[in-house]
């Protein structure tokens, strides 16, 4: 209970937040909670099951494409949310009815592969697609029946709710018997498989989770900042979830949120007094590492905060 | 009753069991003897489907489960504690047990039964495996195995590296498991441990049976133990 509070208390403080922060900050906070959707699906699959994935970026840009060129062609903009969602837990099951035959290395490589293959699709239909420069959707497109997805404080509230329903939904599910066995999956799959759990299933359906849920933070991301594109399916879009997760804290609920919040200004202010803020982002890892291997949150909780999940 | 009948089984051409075959009755503690190398574990791997089983086959109260899916024969009621333990060290002894009685979906009155068995555990619930002593957890192994309410056990060598006083709390359990009728397979090296606990003792020689003797004909000194352990 105490911990359903904590989290409850962080989102009433994003809420808060939108009141309370310059306009600045506004489009900032939506980029980030959506952003952080995206963390919190890459976190299921690594986090808590231990699947490494280097294409996470596909599953990103599938649910982004499916809903910006529904939109783009006159479909109705709820539709293509939906679609977006499904086509992201759709292609995650897909790659992995193929990836999961694979683990640790071999998963890397297979996962980074069909993900560059997509990319490279992109681009060579761009006549479908938009190719390398993408498009952008039109207004009436970024319009979620009386959600104007273009006004900064109804884009606020809808990325709130989003990563709302992302945090809470993954806080029941490390709780569930699946979130449990994932858990067991991730700390010993031949032990697990000998206590009778069907470990395969089980990674697949922690897959399609991640893939929902990234799917989902890429279809929102491209309706609310009304740009799709190719870059969205690049390798640097599957780093970065990983690396929002690690500086967060791995297998925690918060970390991916508090990952992407860091890095996300860390880049931000770094950026406004030297061009170098690649460099300070790279120190800012390898402090990380030193320090602080298992993140932020994930260090808390091997310190003292035994309960968090 | 678990048998296994005229089984091979290893990886590819390499056998490792060669016509082995074996039986486990329940309320019994049948012990599983020989060489290093002579395929003890082997034999409990191939039970447990990790091992592909080439001929022969394997069957639990009549049912055939070397053609199962790994996953599906702890479901039956077959439990494993390997070697080493392997525990999930990260998780706490609550959250260990827990995976164990979700699997055949055992509650609260299962659990407290294993606690039973184990009271040192019960005061640990809320510590994480990895920091518990080694009989603590070897108990924890065993204990989630039993979460499962097994009919057939297997234990490879769980008193191994254990103090005296673990040893004899590991033993205790063994016969309480024999009492309660399940019926326990235990590769075990130690000529006194055999003696004291098993009610029949399997000899492998070279991947397979090659005698199955009442424990009670066996003496301290019965020239088994030095043909086939080497003690």
């Amino acid at each position: 209970m105490r911990m359903l509070a904590l989290h409850l208390g962080v989102l009433a403080v994003l809420a808060a937040a939108q009141f309370l922060l310059p306009a600045y900050h506004h489009t900032n906070a939506a980029r980030i909670m959506v952003l952080a959707v995206y963390a919190i699906g890459y976190n299921i699959a690594f986090g808590y099951t231990g699947l490494l994935s280097l294409g996470h970026a596909l599953f990103f840009a599938a649910g982004m494409y499916a809903t910006g060129l529904l939109v783009d062609r006159g479909g109705e903009p709820w539709l293509a949310l939906l679609a977006g969602l499904v086509a992201g837990g759709a292609v995650a099951g897909a790659v992995g009815l193929l990836a999961l035959r694979t683990a640790g290395p071999a998963f890397m490589i297979v996962t980074l592969m069909f993900a560059q293959a997509f990319h490279l699709a992109i681009l060579y239909w761009g006549g479908f697609t938009g190719g390398d420069e993408g498009f952008t959707l039109s207004g009436a497109a970024r319009r979620l029946g009386p959600l104007d997805l273009a006004d900064p404080t109804t884009r606020y509230f809808v990325a709130l709710a989003l990563v709302s329903v992302a945090m809470l939904g993954t806080l029941a599910l490390v709780r569930s018997r699946l979130g449990r066995v994932l858990v067991a999956v991730r700390e010993n799959e031949e032990r697990t498989r000998m206590l009778g759990y069907d470990t395969f299933r089980a990674k697949l359906l922690a897959l399609m989770l991640s893939g929902l849920a990234s799917g989902a933070a890429g279809s929102t991301y491209g309706l609310m900042f009304g740009y799709v594109g190719g870059s969205f399916a690049a390798i640097q879009y599957s780093i970065l979830p990983l690396i929002w997760v690690l500086m967060g804290g791995a297998g925690t609920v918060l970390g991916p949120l508090l990952g992407t919040a860091l890095m996300f200004y860390l880049i931000d202010l770094s950026s406004s007094v030297t061009t170098a803020s690649q460099a300070v982002v790279g120190a800012a890892l390898i402090g990380l590492i030193l320090f602080a291997p298992r993140g932020i949150l994930g260090t808390l909780r091997e310190r003292g905060l035994r309960g968090l999940p | 009753m678990l048998t296994l009948d005229a089984v091979d089984a290893g990886f590819g051409r390499a056998l490792v069991l060669r016509g082995l075959s074996f039986r486990a009755r329940p309320s019994e503690v049948t012990c599983v003897m020989g060489r290093n190398g002579a395929g003890k574990t082997t034999m409990l791997r191939a039970i447990m489907g990790q091992v592909p089983v080439s001929a022969g086959r394997i069957t639990l109260d009549g049912q055939r489960i070397e053609t199962l899916a790994p996953h599906l024969i702890p479901q039956l009621g077959v439990g494993y504690v390997p070697q080493g333990r392997r525990l999930f060290g990260s998780l706490t002894v609550a959250e260990n047990l827990d995976i164990g009685l979700m699997t055949r979906g055992r509650g609260r009155a299962t659990r407290d039964r294993v606690l039973d068995l184990f009271p040192r555990l019960r005061e640990r619930l809320g510590q994480t495996a990895a920091t518990l002593s080694g009989g603590e957890q070897q108990m924890l192994a065993i204990a989630r195995a039993l979460c499962l309410e097994p009919k057939v056990i297997l234990l490879d060598e769980p008193t191994e590296g254990l103090q005296p006083s673990m040893i004899a709390a590991i033993r205790d359990t063994v016969r309480t498991l024999r009492g309660m009728g399940v019926a326990v397979v235990l590769v075990e090296q130690r000529a006194e441990a055999v003696l004291d606990l098993a009610d029949r003792v399997a000899f492998v020689e070279t991947g397979r049976v090659a005698e199955m003797v009442p424990a009670a004909d066996l003496g301290p000194e019965a020239p088994q133990f030095a043909r086939y352990v080497g003690v």
